[in-house]
C-alpha cells in the first residue's frame, strides 16, 4: 500500500502543544476526494466476484442447490458449497477463546437464522457472482423458528456482557420497597437493532503460496489475524491486513464474522484473489447486532424523593448456538445511591445471528430504562426530574461501595441544564407549545459509560534527521484515530506532529488491541505515551553519558524533551537537537516500545466511569402523532480531550445514536418465520439530516489521575446513554403520555387529542 | 450481445463495449473504471453514498444502467477538486468536520454540489437538511455537513456577486 | 439481477411493440424497476428503453386551461417548474416530499404513477405474496402489517400504494394517455390503479404493451391552486414513505367552500379519492366542525387489515388538518419541508 498521504489542512494549523489541540483530520483531503481506501476498493490483478447466498428460512436444513444452473450462468466461476470448499485447520464451532464467536463457514447443511450465509458464488463479474447467487434457489426443510423475547423457556445465563456477573446486589431491595413511599413498577421493551455501517462488510482476499494479503475492515486487527491463522492454520507472520479507514464499525466489525472468513475460503478455492462484499440485506444476520430486551423496573422512594430500592431485571435473548447477553440491568450499577440495588438478567434462546456488540452494548439499552424509570419516580415523587437525580447523586459507585475516580456529573447537570434553560420548564406534562401550536416537552437523562482500558504495544523511533516514528497498529473508524493518536504521539516524543510519521492500520505493526469499549484512545495512546517516554529516554541516556554533549552529566531525569531538542531541565538554555546526539553517536536511529494496559491497583481502588448529562426538547404534533427532536443538549466529563473538534463528532454522533434509539431504530421481525422485514435503509429507519437538530455539546473540564497516564476515559459510546431516555422524557413531557415501548411509535401518541 | 457507449467521465471522454447490460453506473465506475471514490452503500437508492452528478444533476448511480446513459456528462468525487485544490464544499466538509468515517463523504460532498446547483435551499439550514436528507451519514455528522454547505454557499454567493459587481 | 436484453425503440410505435412481448417491461429512469430487479422481485426477459424518445418530457399549458405533461418529465423539474408549482401546489409539494432529492431527480412522471407496493411481504422473496406470485397467498395478512391497507384490500392482499404523487393528482381528477397496441387511449388516473380482489398481480389496468405518455391535469384543477395541501405522516422527518398522507384542494367563494376534492395516501392499494368527504363540504363554510364531519365520512368505510387501526384515526385527523392548511392558504413559497407537520409554513394547527 503506498504510504497515506495525510495532510493538514493549512487554515487550520494547530498553536501550542499537539494534544488538545482542534485539528481537522489529517485524513481529511483523502476522505473529501474519494482518496481514502475502504476494503472494497481494492482490485488486485486477476481479482474474483464472490457473493453469498443466505438462507430464506430461519431453521432448518438445505436439502438442495441449484449449483449447475449457477454455473451455467457466463462468467460464473466456481460455486462454494458445504460439498465443495476448502478444509479449515480447526472446525469453526470451537470456541478457541472467549472473543470467538461461532460462525456459518459452509460447515453443514443447517440453518439456524435469516440470511445465514449457505453458499458462495464466484464469478468475473459481480453481475454474473450476483444473478448466480440467486440460481442456486435453495430448497429447505423448515422447522418451527424461535422468534422474540417469550420463544421459548427462559434460563440464567452464566454471565452477561463480557464476563459481568448476572445478578448483583447490595442491601436489601424488597425491604427498600416495602418502606417506599412511593414506588413505580415499570416495563420497558426495546427492539432488535443493527449496527448498519454505511460500509458493508468487505474484504478483499489474496493468497500468494502460504501468503495471505487481506483487505478488509477490521476494529481488531490481531484479534482478526489470530482468527484467521488459527482457520487456516498458517503462521501469523504469513498474514497481512490492511484496514487503514473502516467505514464505520459501531462493534459489528470488532470480530471476524463469518462473511470475511468465506472470502477467504473462495480465494483459496479458485486461486485467485477475491473480493466480497455483503449486500446491505445481509449484514441483518451474520454479522452481529444489539438483541432486544423486555427490562421490569421496580423503584421506591422514601417522602423526600430519597431511593430506597432500585430493582432492574433485563430479559434478553442470545442465539440457538452462541451466547451474548446484553447486559442491560448493569446500567442500573453506577448513577442512582439507592441504599438497596438489584440487577438481573435472563434470557431466552431464538434462531438469530448472535447477537454482539453495539455501541454503548447493554448502556444503552439499560439507560432508555433505568432513565425512563427515573423520571417516571421523578413525576410520582412531584419533583423536578434534574432535583430529583441530584437528591439521589452517587457520590461513591452505589453498588459496589467504591470512591470514583473523578465525577464532574454535577458539573454536567449544571452546565448542560443553564444551556437549555432548563429553571424554566414547568412540572407538569402537555404544558408547553410552540407558535405553530405543537406541543413542546423537555427531558433530560443522565450520560455513564465505563472508562476502560485494553492492552496494547506501540513502537517509536527517532530517526537521524531529527524527526519521529510512531507506529501502532490502531484503527480509525471514524474517531478520528489517524489525528488523535498522532497528536498523542507529537507528544509523546517532543516534536511537531508534522515532524512525526504515524503509521497504523495494518497488522505489521504493534498489536493496538481493539478499537471498542470508547478505550482505544486511551489504551492506543497510553502505549504511544510509553513507547514516547521510552525512545527519549534512550535519546536522552546517549546525550548525558557523552561528555561531548551539553547534556552530559545531567541524568535522565534532568532533561525534558521539546520540539525536536532535549533540554537540560535546571537550564533550558542548555540542550542540542534529537539530530546532534544521533549524529554523534552515529547511530540511525533510537527507537523503543511501549505498552498500554489497565491498572488493577486503580481498578481495585475505584470506580472509573465518564458521565454526562442531556436534555432534550422534542416537538409533537397534538393529533397526529409525529415527534421531531428540536434540539438536544449534552455535558460530558470524559477526561482529558484529546482533539475537541473530533471529541465533539464523537458525541454528537452519540447523542444521535440516541435519539435514534428513542424514536426510530427497529428490526421488524416477521413473529412466525423469523424473518427481519425490513433488512435495508428505507424502512430501517436511521436519522436523516432533517431529522437532527441543532446540538450542542458541552465538555467539562476534568482531570483524572487514576484512569490512565494520560487522563482519558473515552467518548465513542457514552452520547448515547442518557440522550435516549433524555428524548423519551421529553415525548412523555410534551404529551403527558409514557411509552415504554421504544421506537416510540405514533399510534402511541393517537390516545390524546 | 455487446454494447458500445461513450460517456464524460470528470471531463474526459471514454468509450465502452458492455459485455452486460445489468452494469450500473455505479459498479461501472468503481469496478471497471477503478474510479472507487464513489461508495456503495446500500445498493438501492436508499443511502445516497453512490452519489454523482450526471448532466449537473445528482443521482443515485446504483439505481441507474450505464448501458441507458450513453453521451452523459458524468462527474464524480475524483473530479471535484482542481489538482490540489479543494473545491469550497470539500474544504468546508473538512473545516466543519463533516464525516467522521468518511464512507458517506464522498456521496455528501457531491450531493452538496448538486444541491447547490438546483439552487433550492439557498443558506437556509432548514431547507439544507431537508434537501442533504438523500445522504445517511450513520455517524452522526449531519450538524457539521450543514455547517460546511452553509459556509460553502457562502463562498459561492461571494464569489458570484464578485464576478457580477 | 436476471440477464435481459436491451433494446432501444425508434418510436413509440417500436417501444409498443417490443414492449407487449411476454416478459418484456418498460425502463425510463429505473429508480423503481432496477431496485425491484436488483431484489429479484422483478425478472423481466427484455427491459425496452424509451428514455430517448422525443416529445414525452414537456409541460405543455394546452388551450383549453389544462395541464399536459410528458411521461419522461423528472419529479424534480415538474416540480420546481415555477408555473406548474403555482398552479398545482399540493402536487409540487407532494412531489418534493417523496424520495430524496438524488431520485427525484431522475425518477419520471410515468414511473411514479407505476411504483409498485412497498409492503415488506411483496419485496422478501422468502415470503408468500400473491401481488408477487400469483396464488402463492399472503403472508402479510397474519404478519406484521402495522402500515397495511384500510380501504380496499381482501384476502388475498393488503398492500398499499406508495406514491404521493398520485394522491394530489387523484383529487384533481387527473388524466392518463396510455399509447397502446390499438393506439392512443386516456383513462381516469382513477381508472388506472385496481384494487386486489382476487388478482391482486395486477396492479393496474394497463395492458402489455401499454405506455404512459402524459399525464393531463383538466382545466378546472387550476381552481384550486389558492387552498390546496399535501400532508404527510411519517416515521422520520424526510426520505421516508408515508404512514397516512392526504391532499386537500378547496374552491372558496365568498366565505363558503364551492368546491372540495380529498384524496388519502398509505390507505389502500391505490390513492384513495374521498368523495363522500368532498360533498359534505360542498357549499358550507369551512369550519372546524365541517372538516370533522368530512373526515367522518372519509374513514367510514375503513376497515383495518391487521395491526393498523390506529391508521384510520390518524386519516381522519390528517383529513381535518389537511383541510385546515388548505382552508388557511397555499403558502406562498413550499415550506423548507414539505408537506411535514413540522413544515414552518403549517400556521398555527391549534388553538
Amino acid at each position: 500500500m503506498p504510504e497515506l498521504n495525510l495532510t493538514s489542512a493549512p487554515a487550520h494549523l494547530r498553536h501550542g502543544s499537539n494534544v488538545g489541540q482542534p485539528l481537522t483530520r489529517r485524513d481529511g483531503v483523502l476522505k473529501v476526494t474519494g482518496q481514502a481506501t475502504y476494503a472494497a476498493d481494492n482490485h488486485p490483478p486477476g481479482m474474483l466476484f464472490a457473493v453469498i447466498a443466505v438462507a430464506g428460512i430461519a431453521h432448518g436444513r438445505v436439502t438442495s442447490l441449484d449449483v449447475a444452473a449457477a454455473k451455467r450462468h457466463p462468467g460464473v466461476v466456481d460455486v462454494m458449497t458445504p460439498d465443495h470448499k476448502p478444509q479449515l485447520a480447526i472446525d469453526p464451532e470451537i470456541k478457541t477463546n472467549p472473543f470467538v464467536f461461532r460462525m456459518e463457514v459452509l460447515q453443514s447443511n443447517e440453518v439456524r437464522y435469516a440470511n445465514q450465509p449457505i453458499a458462495v458464488v464466484i464469478a468475473d463479474t459481480l453481475e454474473a457472482a450476483t444473478e448466480g447467487a440467486v440460481l442456486l434457489a435453495p430448497r429447505y426443510e423448515t422447522l418451527p423458528a424461535l422468534v422474540g423475547l417469550d420463544a421459548g423457556a427462559s434460563f440464567v445465563p452464566p454471565v452477561v456482557g463480557v464476563g459481568n456477573p448476572t445478578e448483583n446486589h447490595r442491601g436489601d431491595v424488597e425491604a427498600g420497597l416495602a418502606s417506599a413511599e412511593k414506588q413505580i413498577d415499570a416495563t420497558y421493551e426495546t427492539p432488535p437493532q443493527y449496527h448498519n455501517a454505511m460500509e458493508p462488510h468487505a474484504i478483499v482476499a489474496h493468497w500468494d503460496g502460504d501468503n495471505l494479503q487481506i483487505d478488509m475492515p477490521t476494529q481488531g486487527l490481531m484479534l482478526s489475524l489470530a482468527r484467521v491463522a488459527e482457520l487456516f492454520g498458517i503462521a501469523h507472520d504469513k498474514i497481512h491486513i490492511r484496514s487503514p479507514f473502516l467505514g464505520g464499525g459501531f462493534g459489528s466489525k470488532g470480530l471476524m464474522a463469518g462473511p470475511p472468513v468465506l472470502g477467504v475460503m473462495a480465494a483459496k478455492l479458485v486461486g485467485k484473489p477475491v473480493k466480497l462484499v455483503l449486500r446491505r440485506e445481509q449484514m441483518y444476520g451474520p454479522v452481529g447486532h444489539r438483541a432486544p430486551t423486555r427490562q421490569r423496573l421496580r423503584l421506591g422512594a422514601d417522602g423526600e424523593g430519597r431511593l430506597t430500592a432500585l430493582d432492574h431485571h433485563a430479559r434478553t435473548v442470545s442465539s440457538t448456538f452462541d451466547d451474548f447477553y446484553e447486559p442491560a440491568a448493569d446500567a442500573s450499577h453506577t448513577l442512582y445511591a439507592a441504599p438497596a440495588i438489584r440487577t438481573s438478567h435472563d434470557a431466552v434462546r431464538v434462531n438469530t445471528g448472535t447477537p454482539l456488540f453495539m455501541r454503548a452494548p447493554g448502556e444503552a439499552t439499560g439507560s432508555i430504562a433505568l432513565e425512563s424509570a427515573i423520571d417516571e419516580m421523578a413525576w410520582a415523587c412531584g419533583m423536578d426530574p434534574l432535583a430529583f437525580r441530584l437528591k439521589n447523586y452517587a457520590e461513591v459507585e452505589p453498588v459496589s461501595g467504591k470512591p470514583f475516580s473523578s465525577k464532574a456529573l454535577r458539573a454536567c447537570y449544571d452546565q448542560g441544564a443553564a444551556r437549555i434553560g432548563w429553571a424554566k420548564r414547568p412540572l407538569q406534562p402537555r404544558q408547553m407549545r410552540d407558535d405553530a401550536g405543537l406541543l413542546v416537552g423537555w427531558g433530560m437523562g443522565t450520560a455513564t459509560f465505563p472508562a476502560l482500558m485494553f492492552q496494547a504495544e506501540a513502537r517509536a523511533a527517532i530517526r537521524r534527521d531529527g524527526s519521529g516514528v510512531m507506529e501502532i497498529g490502531a484503527h480509525d473508524m471514524g474517531q478520528g484515530a489517524w489525528t488523535a493518536l498522532a497528536q498523542i504521539a507529537a507528544d509523546a516524543v517532543g516534536l511537531d506532529i508534522d515532524r512525526v510519521t504515524f503509521k497504523a492500520g495494518t497488522s505489521d505493526l504493534p498489536d493496538a488491541g481493539i478499537a471498542g469499549g470508547s478505550a482505544h484512545t486511551a489504551t492506543a495512546g497510553a502505549a504511544i505515551h510509553s513507547a514516547g517516554a521510552a525512545v527519549i529516554a534512550k535519546l536522552a541516556d546517549l546525550a548525558t553519558g557523552d561528555e561531548r554533549s551539553p547534556l552530559f552529566g545531567a541524568g535522565n531525569a534532568g532533561v525534558i524533551a521539546r520540539d525536536g531538542r532535549l533540554l537540560r531541565r535546571d537550564d533550558e538554555s542548555r540542550g542540542e537537537s534529537y539530530a546532534e546526539i544521533l549524529a554523534r553517536a552515529g547511530v540511525a536511529e533510537v527507537e523503543a516500545r511501549g505498552t498500554g494496559a489497565p491498572n488493577p491497583a486503580a481498578m481495585e481502588e475505584y470506580a472509573m466511569h465518564a458521565h454526562g448529562a442531556v436534555f432534550a426538547e422534542v416537538k409533537v404534533d397534538p393529533e397526529l402523532g409525529q415527534v421531531r427532536v428540536s434540539r438536544m443538549v449534552g455535558a460530558f466529563a470524559a477526561g482529558r480531550i484529546v482533539n475537541p473538534r473530533m471529541v465533539q463528532s464523537q458525541l454528537f454522533g452519540g447523542m444521535i445514536w440516541g435519539m435514534s434509539f428513542a424514536l426510530h431504530e427497529e428490526a421488524i421481525t416477521d413473529r412466525r418465520s423469523g424473518r427481519i422485514m425490513n433488512a435495508n435503509l428505507g424502512e430501517y429507519h436511521i436519522p436523516v439530516n432533517a431529522d437532527v437538530p441543532p446540538l450542542d455539546v458541552i465538555t467539562v473540564e476534568e482531570h483524572d489521575p487514576h484512569v490512565n497516564a494520560l487522563g482519558i476515559k473515552g467518548v465513542g459510546e457514552i452520547g448515547i446513554t442518557g440522550s435516549a431516555g433524555a428524548v423519551a422524557n421529553a415525548v412523555w413531557h410534551a404529551t403527558g403520555v409514557r411509552v415504554r415501548k421504544f421506537p416510540i411509535r405514533i399510534e402511541e401518541l393517537l390516545t390524546q387529542r | 450481445m455487446n454494447h458500445s457507449i461513450s460517456l464524460t467521465v470528470n471531463g474526459a471522454r471514454r468509450d465502452f463495449v458492455l459485455d452486460d447490460p445489468r452494469v450500473t453506473l455505479l459498479d461501472l465506475l468503481r469496478e471497471r473504471l477503478h474510479l472507487t471514490g464513489t461508495k456503495k452503500g446500500c445498493d438501492r437508492g436508499q443511502c445516497g453514498a453512490c452519489t454523482i452528478l450526471v448532466d449537473g444533476k445528482r443521482i443515485n448511480s446504483c439505481l441507474a444502467l450505464a448501458i441507458s446513459h450513453d453521451g452523459a456528462d458524468i462527474l464524480t468525487i475524483e473530479g471535484v477538486a482542481r489538482g490540489d485544490q479543494l473545491h469550497p464544499v470539500q474544504a468546508a466538509f473538512i473545516a466543519h468536520d463533516g464525516f467522521q468515517c468518511g464512507f458517506c463523504t464522498p456521496g455528501q460532498v457531491m450531493s452538496a454540489i448538486g444541491m447547490m446547483n438546483e439552487a433550492q435551499a439557498g443558506n437556509d439550514p432548514e431547507r439544507i437538511r431537508e434537501c442533504m436528507s438523500g445522504n445517511l451519514c450513520r455517524c452522526g455528522a449531519y450538524a457539521g455537513i450543514v455547517d460546511a454547505v452553509l459556509e460553502a454557499q457562502g463562498q459561492m454567493d461571494e464569489t458570484n456577486q464578485r464576478r457580477s459587481a | 439481477m436476471k440477464r435481459f436484453d436491451y433494446v432501444r425503440p425508434a418510436n413509440v410505435t417500436e417501444a409498443v411493440a417490443a414492449a407487449a412481448r411476454p416478459g418484456a417491461v418498460y425502463l425510463a429512469a429505473g429508480t423503481n424497476l432496477l431496485d425491484l430487479m436488483k431484489g429479484n422481485i422483478s425478472r423481466p426477459d427484455r427491459l425496452v428503453d424509451f428514455t430517448h424518445l422525443e416529445g414525452l418530457d414537456a409541460i405543455e399549458r394546452l388551450a383549453d386551461g389544462s395541464v399536459r405533461i410528458g411521461a419522461l418529465v423528472s419529479n424534480a423539474d415538474l416540480a420546481h417548474d415555477a408555473d406548474f408549482a403555482r398552479s398545482y401546489p399540493a402536487v409540487a409539494e407532494a412531489l418534493l416530499s417523496g424520495a430524496s432529492a438524488q431520485l427525484r431527480n431522475v425518477a419520471t412522471v410515468g414511473g411514479n404513477l407505476l411504483q409498485r407496493t412497498r409492503c415488506a411481504y411483496f419485496y422478501d422473496t422468502a415470503s408468500r405474496c400473491n401481488k408477487r406470485e400469483a396464488g402463492t397467498g399472503c403472508d402479510a395478512r397474519e404478519g406484521e402489517n402495522r402500515t397495511h391497507a384500510v380501504f380496499g384490500w381482501s384476502e388475498s392482499c393488503i398492500a398499499t400504494n406508495p406514491s404521493d404523487f398520485c394522491v394530489p393528482l387523484l383529487a384533481l381528477d387527473a388524466i392518463v394517455e396510455i399509447e397502446g397496441r390499438n393506439g392512443r387511449r386516456e383513462i381516469a388516473l382513477e381508472a388506472l390503479h385496481r384494487l386486489p380482489g382476487d388478482t391482486p398481480e395486477r396492479d393496474t389496468a394497463l395492458e402489455p404493451g401499454d405506455l404512459i405518455v402524459a399525464v393531463r391535469l383538466p382545466p378546472a384543477a387550476r381552481g384550486f391552486a389558492g387552498h390546496a395541501r399535501y400532508l404527510k405522516v411519517r416515521e422520520r422527518t424526510s426520505y421516508a414513505f408515508a404512514v397516512v398522507s392526504a391532499a386537500a384542494a378547496l374552491r372558496i367563494d365568498n366565505g363558503r367552500i364551492a368546491e372540495a376534492r380529498l384524496a388519502l395516501g398509505g390507505v389502500a392499494a391505490k390513492p384513495w379519492r374521498a368523495r363522500a368527504a368532498e360533498d359534505v363540504l360542498k357549499g358550507v363554510a369551512p369550519t372546524a366542525d365541517a372538516f370533522q364531519e368530512a373526515a367522518w365520512r372519509a374513514l367510514t368505510d375503513a376497515k383495518p387489515s391487521g395491526d393498523n387501526a390506529f391508521k384510520i384515526e390518524l386519516a381522519r385527523r390528517i383529513v381535518v388538518r389537511a383541510l385546515t392548511l388548505a382552508a388557511a392558504g397555499t403558502p406562498a413559497r413550499l415550506p423548507a419541508l414539505p408537506a411535514s407537520p413540522f413544515a414552518s409554513t403549517s400556521g398555527a394547527i391549534h388553538a
